[in-house]
This record gives C-alpha cells, structure tokens and sequence, in this order.
C-alpha cells in the first residue's frame, strides 16, 4: 500500500480522436466504468479538414494505473493517439477562467487592483461586477480566486487544463 | 473521394438500406444470422425473406440469438452475426453481448432503431442502444446517414475479427433501411482503417528476451490461455511445438481449454479457483512463467499479493491494455498468439544457449509429487450418482465413440466440474462463458455449434438452474431439427452458490434450493425432443449411450448427490498454495478472511 502511495502521481494525458458522435461518451464512460479518477477534461476540434479533435484529461493514480488508462484510451476504436504529456517532457499547461466579482466602493479598487498582479482583463463591467478573464495554470487560478473570495466573488468558470509539449516535437496523426 | 464511392455517387441507387446491410453481410461471408423480428427491423426481415444466400435461424429470445452466436463463431473462427429489434429486442441482447466481450469473441450484432427523426423522443421501443451498449461492446456505431451504411458493415466485421476480437453493434434507424442507399464494396485489407490498428506481429527484442529468460528458467510453466484459441488452430498447433520443444509444462485456463491436448504428457490440467493441485502449485513455484493469451484473470490469480511470487513473467497478449493491469511483468509482448509462438520457435532454435536440462527434469520430479495427490479423484459408491463421476463417463463414452465432439457449458459447479473431468484434445471444441458466468449461455451455444456442424456431437453440460434460464431454446432445437444434448447434473440446488454458503456462510442456504423444479424429462417431451432420465449409478451409462444415439434434441435429466462440493478449491481470498482439497485429502485449508468474503 506505501508502496502505492508513493507512485500516485498525477498525469496530462492528450488524446487524438475521430471529431465524430459519441467519442467523449466513449472516453468519459471509460473513465466512470473503470473507477478511473478525472481532475479535468477538455475537449475541442483541431483540425476540421481531418476531422480530428483534440482531449485533454487531467487524471491521477498510481503509475500501474496510469498506464492503464493510456492503453485504454489506446484501444478505443476512434482514438488516434494518446500521449502522456507528463511523461514526454516539459510541456505547458494553460487553463482559461471568467471570474464574476460583485461588490462595490473599495472591493471594486482592490479587485482591479489584484486583477492587474494576476494580468487577469476585464471583459465585461457594470456598476456592481466585473467579469475577468485570465489564463494560467490551475494553481494561478486558484490563487486567483481565493484571494476575490472576501472581495465579492460570485461565479466561476473554468475550460480546466489544455496542454502542449515545448519545443519543436507535436502529436500529429 | 475514392473512385468507388464516386462511382456509387453517380447511380442511380436502386437497393434499399435493408437490401445494402445483406449484400454487405454477404459480401462478409456471413452465411447464418441467429435474429427475432420486431417493428424496426421489419425491412431487413423484408430484404431476407427476398434471398436464400444467408439463412436466418429464429430464436426465442434475444439473449439467445447472442450466445447462439457466440457458439457458432467460437466453434468456426468466425464471426458470429445477430439481428435483433429496436427497445426491448436490444436490451434483452445485452448480456450477450458483454459475454462476448468478456471472453473476446468475434460478433456483429445489427440492431434496429426508431426512424431518425423520432430518435431522442421517448418514440415505442425507442431506447439509446449506442449509449447502453457502449461498455458492453468493443465498438458500437449509430447509422444516421445513408451514405454510411455499408461502410459501417464493412468496418463493424473488421473491428470484431481483428485485434482482440469481440462484439460490434451497429444500431439501424428504420429509415435507413428503407430509404435507397449506395452499395460500397469493402475495402481491401491493405488499407489501414483511420484510427484502429491493432499489433499483431511482435517486437522482436522482446520476444529474443523473453527466449534467453526461458532458456535460464529452472522451474518454468506455460500459462496458455483464449488468445491461443482466438488466434486459430495454427496457434495450438504451434503452442504443443513449443512445449515439446522447451519440454515446459502446460497449464491452460478455462478459455484456454482445448488450446494444449489434454493427453499430453505436459499437461497439468486447468489452473485458478478450482484448478489441479499440480497446475497451482506449479504456478505458485516456478521461476519463469510464459502467459501466452490469457489476462491473469481474479479466477486463476487469487490472492495477487501472494501469486507467483519468485517469478519471473512474460506476457504475450494481443491487447496491451491487458498487460501489466493485474500482475507487472518483467517482458511484455504485444501481439497475435500464433506469430508470437512461432516467433519463439525460430528465436528457440538459433539460440545456442542449452536450456537447463538437469533442473528441468528436477523440475518434473516435483511435479509428478504433487500430480500423485491425484487431486481430482472422487469416490464412486453406491447408487448415487457423484457428478464428477457423470462427466468423467460422459466423456469416456463420447471418446469411445469418436465422434466429433463439442461441449458447451452453463456456469457454476456443473462447468468446473465439465472442465475438470472433460478432456479436449483440440481448440474450438470447448464453450464456456468464462468472464461474466451466464447462466443460461450452454443451451443457446449448442444450438450455435450445431448449426456450424451439423453432424458433430453439441452436449450441453448443464445445472438444473442454469438450464432454466434459457429453457425456452428447446423450441429453436425443434423447429429446425438440431440434435443437441442437455445433459443436466441436477443436484437440486444452485450448486456453487451452496457451496459458498456451505464454506463461507455456515452453511446457511438462502435461496439455494431450486423449488418447484420441473419434470425435465416431460419438459423435453413437450418441446417434441426426448427426455432420458438417470437416478442411479446402474442407469448412467444406458443413459448417455441412449442420448448419443438419439438423433433429436435430448434433456437427460441426471439426478446426482446433492451436497458434493466442486475441489480443489482456492478459497476467496487466498494464495495457489492455499487450496483447499477434497474430503479425505490433505490440504493447506486456509480459513477464510473477512477480506476475502468480500471478494466473489
């Protein structure tokens, strides 16, 4: 069991699928089905003219668990590549936010005033809210947040991770 | 656009959908669809009364058409076919389909589906068959445009057979199959499908390491399993090659049954929860052990924490999601179970490397130890019938006869014991629902063997509860005169379940007894088949002989002792060297923990 304990770890794994119905059913129930856990998903087209979407899954567990999950992933008939992006090198990991805060007097000062440490923008404003946008990792978020809390935040929403590896090497079909 | 496709693009359609989804099954070799109509499947139910090239078997419930199918392909090596209706048709389809993909089993199951304008609105025998099928299946497809549809037929025949084989569903709108559509050929096997490429020629290196680990090995153990029998006869052939050539001991699996003749001087029976002695203990002492096709199931395991634990593994399997998932091992090889053997052969034999002849032979010493336990053995005496002895006779006589044999099973005491007792001396000859234990799987089986060979021998070892479950199939035996044999071993109760609660619950049989139980010999009367019955051990014999020779559908209602428990067994929970044997038999008796009652 310590031994477990000791190689839970925590993984970006990015996945190639068909753009066709059905395929994040396919991902998520595996996930559900086999008691695997997901930290965040996000999924989008990426190529239009190949008819390729990109998956990106934050998911944790010990190493043997891990594994499984990318064969897994691997034998789903739709699902071109699976890449574990923690394992493949230094990679950027980036998350978009729109942060609702509503307050006034000098909550709204210290707001824009955090907001500008963060480089959060403001995308949208009336007398009583702001609507900031920012991006970063999870962790700048979170701090992010937690420091608007007693200033008046009212809402939150996140994309969760989207992930790339650095240098010239790609995950291409 | 490929040049076919233009080409079907610029004429003018002249098939229905229903008429393109039985070309594209022609075209596939499908020559039997086991199947029950139902509103949204009334075109191709249309479209086949309209042909003879691909003959339809009816069954009497859907689960039926499945396992049905699951017998035909296990028994051919190739895929089985289903057609079933839309709502309740798909969903009684369900348990067989996920039977098939628990023991990897080739089949395509065509489903029909409200018209796709009332797809979402809750429409009669309207349910969301992709979404319920999905983990049930290897791969499932919905078909809304026309254009697709022979495409998906192709591709779904491909997706089954290829790689780990298993079951397919492509879901059919009742429009689609009534509106024109375009016929596309199947594409050659050469080209490469967009994202599923399964592996099935293996990695060299590993097999060379996995050869030099074998050549070093002291105390090794051959751990075949399904995948020998999925990859074709050509792959058991080579597997006894490869045992003869090492001089390895060979245990097999339940699905491996068959896979390694069982009167080989190197087999040492079936391995797991009510393997041989030999088999486990083997298991639990060698030092390099070869799984080749087999997943190192909780069956065959145990305990993991205490499973083989001085050895050294490798494991070849077609699905790498298979690998390293229960059990990590020291050289994984992805890849087709034939190639890969064959690939050991040719490695074997270059290498200069002797192999360890003396701790070999020390090896086999030990070995024939524990084979004399005799684990196996039972005590025949007085007029009550002891199951195991009904099989061991059962087989004997159907052997004396040599007739081409295949036995199919339905789970629970009745199956370990028809594994147990029941040689095979060939692949293909053995069915069995392995992964997910459905009871009611034997008697729709046998009827999908027989169909597949109508001159062999189909048996259907059964449990007296088992066979209720699927009862309703003596009709199918009639209606199309397929002589299969029910040899029931009634012992009145859930067998297995008695006896974990005889082990495990102090004996308290909570609705273990079957009640009420049918007369099975008027039972088989009243579906125009012929029912035998034997009570005493004097009367076994005339009974199977009677049954062999009877050329209809036969129950033989055998009534065996009631509390005989199914040994060896390695209690939930507990190491291979922790079996508990057969009365009068020394054993490590582990005690149950209360970890491991938790386990089923």
């Amino acid at each position: 069991m310590s031994d477990n304990l000791e190689n839970f770890r925590s993984a970006t794994i990015a996945v190639l699928v068909e753009n066709e119905a059905g395929v994040l059913a396919r991902v998520i129930g595996l996930f559900s089905g086999r008691g695997y856990n997901i930290e965040s998903l996000t999924v989008a087209p990426v190529d239009e003219d190949r008819r390729l979407s990109r998956i990106t899954v934050v998911t944790s567990g010990t190493g043997m668990v891990i594994e499984q999950i990318k064969a897994q992933l691997d034998r789903l008939v739709p699902v071109h590549k699976v890449s574990d992006l923690s394992l493949a090198g230094p990679h950027l990991v980036r998350e978009l936010a729109l942060i609702k805060v509503v307050g006034s007097g000098e909550h709204r000062v210290e707001a824009l005033r955090l907001a500008d440490a963060f480089r959060a923008r403001v995308v949208d404003a009336t007398t009583e809210s702001f609507v900031f946008e920012m991006t970063g990792n999870a962790d700048k978020i979170d701090a992010f947040c937690n420091l608007m809390r007693p200033i008046g935040l009212k809402e939150v929403s996140r994309t969760g991770a989207v992930a790339i590896v650095r240098g010239s090497s790609a995950l291409t079909v | 656009m490929s040049a076919t496709s233009q080409h079907a693009a610029t004429q003018p359609l002249t098939m229905s959908g229903a008429e393109v989804v039985l070309r594209a099954l022609k075209e596939q070799g499908v020559e039997v669809i086991f199947g029950y109509p139902g509103g949204a499947v009334l075109p191709i139910y249309d479209a086949i009364f309209q042909q003879n090239a691909i003959r339809h078997i009816l069954v009497r419930h859907e689960q039926a058409a499945v396992h049905a199918a699951e017998g035909y392909a296990r028994s051919t090596g190739k895929v089985g076919c289903v057609l079933v209706t839309s709502g309740p048709g798909a969903t009684n389809a369900v348990t067989g389909l996920l039977d098939a993909l628990m023991d990897s089993i080739p089949l395509v199951c065509l489903t029909g589906q409200v018209p796709t304008h009332l797809i979402g609105n809750d429409a009669f025998q309207e349910a969301d068959t992709t979404g319920i099928t999905r983990p049930a299946t290897k791969h499932n497809y919905l078909v809304k445009r026309s254009a697709d549809l022979a495409r998906v037929v192709h591709e779904a025949f491909h997706v089954a057979r290829s790689g780990r084989p298993g079951p397919v569903v492509i879901d059919l709108p009742k429009d689609i199959l009534i509106n024109k559509a375009p016929y596309t050929e199947a594409p050659p096997a050469a080209q490469p499908h967009r994202s599923y490429r399964p592996v099935t020629s293996p990695d060299m290196a590993q097999v060379r390491k996995a050869v030099a680990m074998m050549k070093q090995a002291k105390r090794p153990v051959i751990y075949a399993g399904g995948g020998v029998i999925n990859s074709g006869p050509e792959a058991a052939r080579l597997l006894s090659d490869f045992a003869h050539l090492t001089g390895f001991p060979v245990t097999n699996t339940l699905m491996g049954l068959g896979a390694f003749p069982s009167q080989d001087p190197q087999f040492i029976g079936m391995l797991g929860m009510h393997g041989t002695y030999e088999a486990n203990l083997v298991m639990h002492g060698c030092d390099v052990m070869l799984n080749m096709g087999a997943r190192f199931d909780d069956r065959v395991t145990g305990n993991l924490a205490f499973f083989s634990p001085g050895s050294k593994k490798i494991h070849a399997d077609i699905d790498p999601s298979s690998i390293n998932k229960n059990v990590k091992v020291e050289v994984p090889i992805v890849g087709d179970a034939g190639q890969i053997l064959a690939a050991m052969i040719q490695v074997w034999k270059e290498d200069s490397q002797p192999p360890m002849r003396e701790a070999l032979a020390e090896w086999w010493r030990q070995i024939d130890l524990w084979r004399g336990k005799n684990c196996l053995q039972y005590v025949q005496q007085g007029k009550i019938i002891k199951p195991q002895h009904a099989v061991k006779r059962l087989y004997e006589i159907t052997r004396e006869s040599g007739r081409e044999t295949f036995i199919t099973t339905e789970v629970g005491q009745h199956q370990m014991w028809a594994a147990q007792y029941f040689g095979f001396e060939k692949p293909n000859r053995w069915m069995t629902s392995g992964g997910l234990g459905t009871m009611g799987y034997g008697l729709p089986a046998a009827m999908g063997v027989q169909i597949a060979h109508p001159d062999a021998l189909v048996i259907d070892i059964a449990g007296e509860a088992s066979i209720l479950m699927n009862i309703q199939e003596m009709a199918t035996l009639c209606q199309y005169r397929l002589p299969v044999k029910v040899f029931i071993l009634n012992n009145e109760y859930m067998g297995m379940v008695r006896q974990w609660q005889e082990l495990l619950h102090g004996g308290r049989y909570s609705e273990s007894y079957s009640e009420a139980l049918p007369d099975f010999v008027k039972l088989a009367e009243s579906f125009h088949g012929v029912g035998l019955r034997a009570t005493e051990e004097s009367q076994l014999d005339d009974v199977i002989r009677e049954m062999l020779a009877t050329d209809r559908p036969v129950i033989a209602d055998i009534a065996v002792a009631k509390d005989e428990n199914c040994f060896p067994m390695i209690p939930s929970g507990a190491a291979h060297n922790e079996m508990i044997l057969g009365p009068g038999q020394e054993g490590g008796v582990a005690g149950v923990t209360d970890e491991g009652k938790v386990l089923v």
